[in-house]
C-alpha cells in the first residue's frame, strides 16, 4: 500500500481518507513517540522541584518554569569543564582521524599499492570491531602508557573507531572523482602530494564534511572508554560526568539530570541541524558502499 | 612545460618505473599515521584481550597464564549463562522489531508528505543525541513513582497501581528493549529510505501495468530490490545491539537480580569495578564468535549487492 505513491502521477488513485489512515496517522504516531522523550526532557529541566515531585496537577505542563537546575549545573558542578573536555577531545580526535583517513583512503583508492584491496577490506572489518570488546585490554595499555585519567587516553583511543569509519567513507568518495583529473596533473608534473592537496581534497569537501560531522558526533557520544579510562571528576566527559556525578546515592536530582542531558545534546543537535544532508550522506554512505 | 619529443621514451620509462616504486613506497607512507594508531590501539588490544582471557589478571597485577580456567568457570556461572541468554533475547527481539518498524517508517517517509525534508531531519534526532543522555530521559520516564506512562495509564483508568518498569525482571527487559528500539528505528529507517530512493519508478509502473496490487508491488518489487541493503543495515544493527552497553548501564546496571545483564555489561562489571580483568576479558572474547558470524553475513550481503549492481570491483 505504501509504495504506490512513488510515481506521483498515480497519486490521484488514492483517496484522501485512505491516505490519512495509511500514511498520516502512522507517521504522526511515529513522530510523537520519537520526539516525546525530548519534550519530556525539556519540560523536566525547567520544572521546579516542588512541581516535579508533586502528585497532583498535570505533569505534562509546567506552571512556574525555572532555571534553577541549569544554574545548579553550571555553577555548582563540574559540568562546564566536562563540556570543555568533551569538546576538546571530540575536536582533536576528529581532525586527527580525518587527516589519517584522507591519506589512507587516497592511498588505498588511488595509489593502489600492492595489497591495497586487502587493506581496504581490513579497514571495513576494523569498523565492525565494537568498543565493548576492546575496553579491557585498552585500559591496561592506557595504564602502561601512563596516560590513564588524562584527555590523551581518549584522544588516542577514539581514532580506533573513527579512522576505519572515515576511511571507508572517504574511499567511496574518492572513487567518484574522475581519474582523468589526476592524470592531467601528473602529466603537468604535479607530485602525488600536490595532487592530493590541490585537486582531490577540494573536490572531496562534501565527503570530508560528512565524515567530520559523523566522527564528531561519534566521539561526542562515546561512553565506555570515557567511563573506563577517566576517574577524576574534572577530566570526565559530559555523558560520563552526568551519569556518575549527578546521581548521588538514591536521591536523583531529576531536574539537573535532565538539564545536563539537554545541554549535552545541544552541540551535536545544533551541528546536525546545520549539516543534516551531510550527516545522512555519511551515515547511509558507510552502509551502502 | 613540455619535454622534448626525442627524450620522451627514456623519460617516461624511468618515470614509470620510479612511479611504480613510489606507488608502494608512497602508499606505505600515506598509510603510516592511520596504521600506527590502528595497530597500536585496535589490533594489538584485540589480541591482548584474547590473551587476557586466558590469564588471571587483576587490576594492578599482570596475570599468569591459567589456560581455559576462566571459561571453565564461566560455563558453570549462572550469571554468565543468564547474560548470554539475555544478550540473545535482547538482540533478537530488539532487532526484529527495529527492522519491522524501521521499514514501515522508511516506506512512510518515502510517500509524498508535507515538510518532507524537515520530517526526515527530526526523525533522526533520537539517533544523533548521545545514547547516555537520552537513556537518562528514559530512566525518568520509567521511574517507579513519577513515571509519566503510569500517570497517563492510571488517569485513563487502565491500571490501578504504578508500573515498576525497572524493578521487575521481565518488565525491566521489556523496558530496556523498548528504549533500544526507540534509538535504533531512525537509523534503520533512514538507511532503508536511502535504499528505497534508488529503486527505479519504472519497475513500479511495469508492475502496475501488469495489474499488481500494492501489497504485491511491495512483496515482489520493493523487498527484493531492498534485500542487499537490508542485509547490511541489519548486520550493523545486530552488531551494535549485541554489544550494547550504554543503555543498560544507565537504566539498570544489569539489575534487577541480573535480569538485564548483557555480556558487555557483565564484562565491564567483572573487570572494572570488580577488578577481575582476566574474567572480564574472557566474557568479552566470548562475544567474538557471534560477531564474526554477523560480519560474515554482512560480507556476503555486500558481495550480493555488488553482483546485483553488476560491478566487478
Amino acid at each position: 500500500m505504501k509504495d504506490q505513491d512513488l510515481q506521483s502521477g498515480m497519486n490521484y488513485l488514492v483517496s484522501v481518507p485512505r491516505r490519512v489512515v495509511t500514511v498520516y496517522i502512522p507517521l504522526c504516531v511515529f513522530l510523537f513517540v520519537l520526539l516525546f522523550p525530548f519534550y519530556w526532557m525539556a519540560i523536566t529541566a525547567v520544572k521546579p522541584n516542588a512541581e516535579l515531585l508533586s502528585t497532583t496537577g498535570n505533569p505534562f505542563w509546567v506552571i512556574r518554569p525555572t532555571l534553577e537546575h541549569f544554574e545548579k549545573l553550571l555553577f555548582h558542578t563540574a559540568y562546564p569543564s566536562w563540556m570543555w573536555n568533551t569538546m576538546i577531545i571530540a575536536v582533536i580526535s576528529t581532525f586527527a582521524s580525518l587527516a589519517a583517513s584522507v591519506l589512507a583512503a587516497y592511498a588505498i583508492e588511488r595509489l593502489r599499492y600492492h595489497g591495497s584491496r586487502q587493506v581496504g577490506m581490513a579497514i571495513f572489518l576494523a569498523y565492525l570491531v565494537p568498543p565493548s570488546i576492546l575496553f579491557i585490554p585498552l585500559a591496561t595499555i592506557v595504564f602502561q602508557l601512563g596516560i590513564f585519567d588524562t584527555k590523551w587516553a581518549l584522544i588516542l583511543t577514539y581514532p580506533t573507531f573513527l579512522i576505519p569509519f572515515s576511511t571507508w567513507l572517504l574511499m567511496g568518495y574518492f572513487r567518484t572523482i574522475p581519474f582523468e583529473l589526476e592524470e592531467c596533473a601528473l602529466i603537468d608534473g604535479a607530485t602525488r602530494w600536490q595532487i592530493l592537496i590541490k585537486i582531490v581534497l577540494p573536490l572531496a569537501v562534501p565527503g570530508l564534511i560528512s565524515a567530520g560531522i559523523f566522527a564528531f558526533t561519534l566521539s561526542w557520544n562515546e561512553f565506555i572508554y570515557a567511563l573506563t579510562f577517566i576517574s577524576s571528576s574534572e577530566h570526565k566527559t559530559v555523558p560520563v560526568g552526568v551519569i556518575t556525578e549527578l546521581v548521588e546515592g538514591d536521591v536523583y536530582h531529576w531536574g539537573a539530570l535532565m538539564a545536563g542531558a539537554l545541554l549535552g545534546s545541544l552541540p551535536v543537535a545544533v551541528m546536525y541541524s546545520f549539516f543534516v544532508e551531510y550527516y545522512v550522506a555519511g551515515m547511509t554512505g558507510a552502509v551502502k558502499e | 612545460m613540455h619535454a622534448p619529443a626525442a627524450a620522451l621514451p627514456t623519460v617516461s620509462q624511468s618515470a614509470l618505473s620510479r612511479l611504480f616504486d613510489n606507488r608502494n613506497f608512497l602508499g606505505l607512507l600515506f598509510m603510516l599515521p592511520g596504521a600506527v594508531l590502528l595497530v597500536l590501539f585496535l589490533t594489538y588490544p584485540l589480541g591482548l584481550g584474547v590473551w587476557l582471557g586466558f590469564t588471571d589478571a587483576k587490576v594492578g597485577r599482570p596475570g599468569e597464564w591459567i589456560g581455559i580456567e576462566n571459561y571453565e568457570y564461566l560455563v558453570t556461572d549462572s550469571v554468565f549463562r543468564l547474560s548470554v541468554w539475555n544478550t540473545f533475547l535482547y538482540t533478537v527481539i530488539a532487532s526484529a522489531i527495529k527492522f519491522a518498524l524501521g521499514l514501515w517508517l522508511a516506506l512512510l517517509l518515502n510517500e509524498r508528505i508535507p515538510f518532507k525534508s524537515f520530517v526526515r531531519a527530526i526523525v533522526l534526532l533520537p539517533f544523533i543525541v548521545p545514547t547516555v543522555l537520552s537513556a537518562i530521559a528514559f530512566w525518568w520516564i520509567y521511574d517507579a513513582q513519577f513515571s509519566i506512562i503510569s500517570w497517563t495509564l492510571t488517569r485513563l483508568g487502565l491500571i490501578d497501581t504504578y508500573i515498576d518498569f525497572l524493578g521487575e525482571p521481565n518488565m525491566a527487559r521489556g523496558s530496556v528493549i523498548a528504549a533500544n528500539i526507540w534509538r535504533g528505528v531512525p537509523f534503520i529507517a533512514i538507511c532503508l529510505l536511502a535504499g528505497l530512493q534508488t529503486i527505479s519508478p519504472s519497475l513500479y509502473e511495469a508492475a502496475a501495468i501488469d495489474g499488481a496490487t500494492g501489497w504485491q508491488k511491495f512483496w515482489h518489487v520493493t523487498l527484493p530490490m531492498l534485500s542487499p541493503i537490508i542485509a547490511v543495515v541489519m548486520t550493523f544493527s545486530v552488531l551494535f545491539t549485541f554489544t550494547d552497553f550504554q543503555l543498560i548501564w544507565v537504566l539498570t546496571r544489569g539489575g534487577p537480580i541480573n535480569a538485564t545483564h548483557l555480556m558487555a555489561t557483565l564484562s565491564f562489571q567483572r573487570a572494572i569495578p570488580g577488578g577481575a580483568l582476566g574474567e572480564g576479558a574472557a566474557i568479552a572474547t566470548a562475544m567474538i564468535p557471534f560477531l564474526l558470524a554477523a560480519i560474515l553475513f554482512s560480507y556476503f550481503g555486500l558481495q550480493r549487492r555488488r553482483w546485483q549492481q553488476g560491478t566487478k570491483d
